[in-house]
C-alpha cells in the first residue's frame, strides 16, 4: 500500500522508545518477550530434570545438581511464567481495549511493574551463578532457614520483588476496570476475559502481600535467626507452610482464572454463539477467588494439623469444584449446536477443558483426607498440578497467542502450524504426565533423585513425552517467527470476534480508538 | 501521566475524561495499595497472636523489657504528625502555600524524632544483650557446652558487683536488673524479640519511606507543582502516612503493654 498505516508499533521508533513506553500494548509485548525467555529457561530445566530420571540412579548429574535444577524449574515456571503469564501479556494488551479505554489507569506504574519483574528475575537468576538453591519452589523451613546455603536469600528477595510486580499489575487492572470503561459498558457487559482478569487482580492484591511478609520473615530468619520458624527458639516451621499456602493456594487461581477467561473468549468466538450463562461464568470467577482463600490447609493434611481442621479444609476445598464446574458446563452448553470451527485456538481450548478436567478431578482425590495420606508427596501430586497448571494455563496461553496474534501484529498466525504444535503438545503432555498418576499411586515419591527399578518404564515414557512437549513448543515458536516474517495481512477481524478489540484496526492505533466507543449491548451477540 | 508545571496549568492525562476522573482513579489506586500494606502487617499480627497465646510468659517477660515511656512518647509524636499531615493537605487544598510548607516540615521532623527515639531504644537493647534469636547467645561461652545467653552473661557479671557499682559500670539500674532476671528465667524469650525487631523494624522502614515521600511532596509544594487544582500526590502520601501511624497504634499496645 502506498501510505503506511499509523499504529502503535510505528508510532515511535527505536529500542529506547520501547524501554520507556507507557503504552499498554507495547508493555504487553515486552512482557511476552521476557516471559517467553523465562519459559524457555524453565523448559530447559524441565527437560534436564526428566532426562536425569530416564534411568534409576545416576543418569547425567549428581543428586545435588538434580535438586537445584528441580528448584529452578519450579520457581521459574511458577513465579516468572505461569503467575504473570496471561495477565501480564494478554491482559495488558487486551483489557483496556476490551472495555473501550485508551490505556490502563496508571501507565507509569505498568511500566514499573515490568521493570520490577525484570529486576526480581535478575536477582533470582543471579543465584544460578552465586550460590545455587536446592529448596524446591516452596522454600519450606527448616531446610531453607537453617540447613541450606545463603543463596536462599537473594532467591527469595527476587521472588519478593516479582510479587510486587504482580500486586501492582493487579491494582492497575482493578482501577482500570472500575474507572475506565467506555460509556454503556456496564459491569454486566464487560467481556468474560475482563471478568477473569478482574477476579485475578483481586487475588493478586489480597494474597500476594502475605507471600511478601512470609518471604521477609524467611530472610529475617536466615540473617538474624529471629526464631519465628525455628523450634529451638520456640518457633514453628509449620507456620511457614500456613503462611506460604495462604498465598500459594490462591496463587493457583491467579494462574488459572485468566486462562479460563481466555477459554470463554475462544469458545464464544469459535462456536459463533451467544455465550451460555454469561452471568454464571462471570460471577463464578469471583466465587472461585473468594473460596480460594479458605482452603490452604489441604496442602497440610499430613502436617499434624487437627483432624477437625482437616475435615473442614477438605469440605471447603471440594466447594471450589462448584463454580469451576459451572464454567465448564456453560462452555459446553455454548458449544452445543454451535457452528464450531476447529481452528488451532479452539483446539487449545478443547485441550484445556480436557486436561483441566482431569487435573480438577484428581484434585478432589487429593482433597479427600484419607486418600491424600496415600498420595501426598508422590508423583500423583506432580501429575495433578501439572494437569491443571500446564494443561490449563499453558494450553490457554497458546490459544490466546494464536487468537490475538493478528490483532497484536497485523499478521495471521499459520493455523496449520498451530495445529501441528497442538498435536505435539497435547499428546506429549498426556504421555508425560499420565504415567505419573500411576507412578504416584505405586508409591514413587516426588522431588526424589532416584527411584526403584520397577518404576523405570513409566519414567522413560514420561521423559519421552517431555521431548514431544518441547518439540510442540518449538513448533509454536517457529510459528511466531514465520508469521512475523511471512504471515498474511490479518485485517480487522479475521475470526469474527465480537468484543471491542475486533472493531479497531490491526495493529491498533496508538490510542486504541479513534473515537470512544459507546456500547448498547453485551459482548457476545452472535444470534 | 500527570503533568503539572504550575497549579494553574494542570492537564489530566490523555486516557482520563477530566481531572476529577483522574483524581478519583488515583485515589482508588492508593487505597488498594494501602490494603496491601495492611495485609502484609496482618501476617505479622497473626504470627504474633499465635505465639502470644502459646507462650504468654515469654511475651510478658519480653514486653517488660521495653520502655513504655519511650513507646508512649513515640505514639504521641506519631499522632501529632498525623495531625500536622492532615493540616498540610488541607493547606495545600486551600492554596495556603507557606502554612503547608510548615505543616509538612513539622511532619518530617516528627518522623525524625520517632526514628531517633527508636535508635536509642534499639542501641540500648543491643547494649544489654536483648537481641533477636540466635544473636541472643554468646558464641564463646556456648562452645563450652551449655548455651549461655548474652543476658545471662550480663547478669552473671552484675551479680559479682554491688548495686552501686552495677549501675555505674554496667548501666543497669534496679528495675532493669529485675526485668533482665525475669527474662533470664523465661524459656524461649528471644522469640519475643524476634517479633519485636521484625515488626518495629519493618514499621521503622515505613516511617523512613513515609518521611522521604513527604519530603518529595514538600518539594512539590515549594515548586508550586501542587495546589488547590491538583493535590493528588499530597493526599496520597498523607493517606500512606496515616496508615503508618495506624499500624504503630496497634504495635505499641501489642509490644509494649500486653504483658
Ligand atoms: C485451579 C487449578 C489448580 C492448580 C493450578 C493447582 C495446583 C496445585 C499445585 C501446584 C499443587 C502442589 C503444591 C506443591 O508443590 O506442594 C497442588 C496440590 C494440591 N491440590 Fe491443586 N491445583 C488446582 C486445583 C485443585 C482443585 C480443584 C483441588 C481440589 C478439588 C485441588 C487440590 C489439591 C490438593 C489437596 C493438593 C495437595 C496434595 C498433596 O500435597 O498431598 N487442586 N495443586
Ligand atoms: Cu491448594
Amino acid at each position: 500500500m502506498a501510505h503506511e498505516q499509523h499504529n502503535y508499533l510505528n508510532h515511535q521508533k527505536g529500542i529506547w522508545s520501547w524501554l520507556t513506553t507507557l503504552d499498554h500494548k507495547r508493555i504487553g509485548i515486552m512482557y511476552f518477550v521476557a516471559i517467553m525467555s523465562f519459559f524457555f529457561l524453565g523448559g530447559v530445566f524441565a527437560l534436564l530434570v526428566r532426562a536425569e530420571l530416564f534411568t534409576p540412579g545416576k543418569t547425567l548429574f549428581s543428586a545435588d545438581v538434580y535438586n537445584r535444577m528441580m528448584t529452578y524449574h519450579g520457581a521459574i515456571m511458577v513465579f516468572m511464567v505461569i503467575v504473570p503469564g496471561i495477565p501480564a501479556i494478554f491482559g495488558n494488551f487486551v483489557l483496556p481495549i476490551m472495555i473501550g479505554a485508551k490505556d490502563v489507569a496508571f501507565p507509569r506504574l505498568n511500566l514499573m511493574s515490568w521493570y520490577m519483574l525484570m529486576i526480581g528475575a535478575a536477582i533470582t537468576g543471579s543465584t544460578l551463578f552465586l550460590e545455587n538453591v536446592d529448596t524446591g519452589w516452596t522454600f519450606y523451613t527448616p531446610y531453607s532457614s537453617i540447613k541450606t546455603g545463603l543463596g536462599v536469600i537473594p532467591m527469595v528477595l527476587g521472588v519478593f520483588i516479582i510479587g510486587f510486580s504482580s500486586i501492582l499489575t493487579g491494582l492497575n487492572f482493578i482501577v482500570t476496570t472500575h474507572k475506565l470503561r467506555a460509556p454503556g459498558m456496564t459491569m454486566n457487559r464487560i467481556p468474560l476475559m475482563v471478568w477473569a482478569l478482574y477476579s485475578t487482580a483481586i487475588l493478586q492484591v489480597l494474597a500476594t502481600p502475605v507471600l511478601a511478609i512470609t518471604l521477609l520473615l524467611l530472610i529475617a530468619e536466615k540473617t538474624l535467626g529471629v526464631g519465628i520458624f525455628d523450634p529451638q527458639l520456640g518457633g514453628d516451621p509449620v507456620l511457614f507452610q500456613h503462611f506460604f499456602w495462604f498465598y500459594s493456594h490462591p496463587a493457583v487461581y491467579i494462574m488459572i482464572l485468566p486462562a479460563m477467561g481466555v477459554i470463554s473468549e475462544l469458545v464464544a468466538t469459535y462456536s459463533r454463539k451467544v455465550i451460555f450463562g454469561y452471568t454464571a461464568i462471570a460471577y463464578s470467577s469471583l466465587a472461585i477467588a473468594g473460596v480460594s482463600f479458605l482452603v490452604w490447609g489441604h496442602h497440610m493434611f499430613v502436617s499434624g494439623q487437627s483432624e477437625f481442621a482437616g475435615v473442614l479444609f477438605s469440605f471447603i476445598t471440594m466447594l471450589v469444584g462448584v463454580p469451576t464446574a459451572i464454567k465448564l458446563f456453560n462452555w459446553i452448553a455454548t458449544m452445543y449446536k454451535g457452528s464450531i470451527r476447529l481452528d488451532a485456538p479452539m483446539l487449545f481450548a478443547i485441550g484445556f477443558m480436557f486436561l483441566f478436567t482431569i487435573g480438577g478431578l484428581t484434585g478432589v482425590y487429593l482433597a479427600s483426607t484419607g486418600m491424600d495420606i496415600h498420595f501426598h508427596d508422590t508423583y500423583f501430586v506432580v501429575a495433578h498440578f501439572h494437569y491443571v497448571m500446564v494443561g490449563g494455563t499453558l494450553m490457554a496461553l497458546m490459544g490466546a497467542l494464536i487468537y490475538w496474534f493478528p490483532k497484536v501484529t497485523g499478521k495471521i498466525y499459520s493455523d496449520l502450524t498451530g495445529r501441528i504444535s497442538w498435536v505435539f503438545i497435547f499428546s506429549g503432555f498426556n504421555v508425560t504426565f499420565f504415567p505419573q498418576f500411576i507412578l504416584g499411586n505405586m508409591g514413587m515419591p516426588r522431588r526424589y533423585y532416584d527411584y526403584l527399578p520397577t518404576f523405570t518404564e513409566l519414567n522413560q515414557m514420561s521423559t519421552f513425552g517431555s521431548w514431544l512437549i518441547g518439540t510442540g513448543f518449538l513448533i509454536g515458536l517457529f510459528g511466531v517467527i514465520y508469521a512475523l516474517l511471512k504471515g498474511k495481512e490479518a485485517g480487522n477481524n479475521p475470526f469474527g470476534g465480537k468484543t471491542l478489540e475486533w472493531t479497531i484496526p490491526s495493529p491498533p492505533p496508538h490510542e486504541n480508538f479513534e473515537k470512544t466507543p459507546v456500547l448498547t449491548g453485551g459482548p457476545y451477540e452472535y444470534r | 501521566m500527570s503533568t503539572a508545571n504550575h497549579t494553574g496549568g494542570f492537564h489530566h492525562a490523555h486516557h482520563f475524561d477530566s481531572a476529577e476522573h483522574q483524581y478519583e482513579s488515583s485515589k482508588q489506586g492508593i487505597w488498594l495499595f494501602l490494603v496491601t500494606e495492611i495485609l502484609m502487617f496482618g501476617g505479622l499480627f497473626v504470627g504474633y497472636s499465635i505465639y502470644h497465646s502459646l507462650y504468654p510468659q515469654v511475651f510478658h517477660a519480653g514486653s517488660k523489657q521495653l520502655s513504655v515511656v519511650l513507646g508512649a512518647l513515640n505514639t504521641v509524636v506519631l499522632l501529632f504528625s498525623s495531625f500536622t499531615m492532615a493540616l498540610g493537605i488541607n493547606y495545600v487544598q486551600r492554596g495556603l502555600r507557606n502554612k503547608a510548607i510548615i505543616a509538612l516540615a513539622v511532619t518530617i521532623a516528627c518522623a525524625a524524632i520517632f526514628m531517633v527515639v527508636k535508635f536509642f531504644e534499639y542501641t540500648h537493647k543491643f547494649h544489654v544483650g536483648t537481641v533477636p534469636g540466635k544473636y541472643a547467645y554468646t558464641e564463646e561461652l556456648s562452645a563450652s557446652g551449655e548455651k549461655v545467653t548474652k543476658v545471662g552473661a550480663l547478669l552473671a557479671e552484675a551479680n559479682k558487683l554491688s548495686v552501686v557499682e552495677r549501675e555505674h559500670k554496667l548501666h543497669l539500674d534496679e528495675t532493669e536488673y529485675e526485668h533482665l532476671t525475669l527474662l533470664e528465667k523465661t524459656k524461649n524469650w528471644p522469640l519475643f524479640f524476634g517479633f519485636y525487631f521484625v515488626m518495629s523494624g519493618i514499621h521503622g522502614l515505613h516511617v523512613l519511606a513515609g518521611a522521604f515521600l513527604i519530603f518529595w511532596v514538600l518539594l512539590k509544594v515549594i515548586k508550586n507543582q501542587v495546589g488547590p487544582e491538583y493535590f493528588t500526590p499530597v493526599e496520597g502520601v498523607g493517606l500512606f502516612w496515616h496508615v503508618v501511624d495506624l499500624i504503630w497504634i496497634y504495635l505499641f499496645p501489642l509490644l509494649y503493654l500486653v504483658g
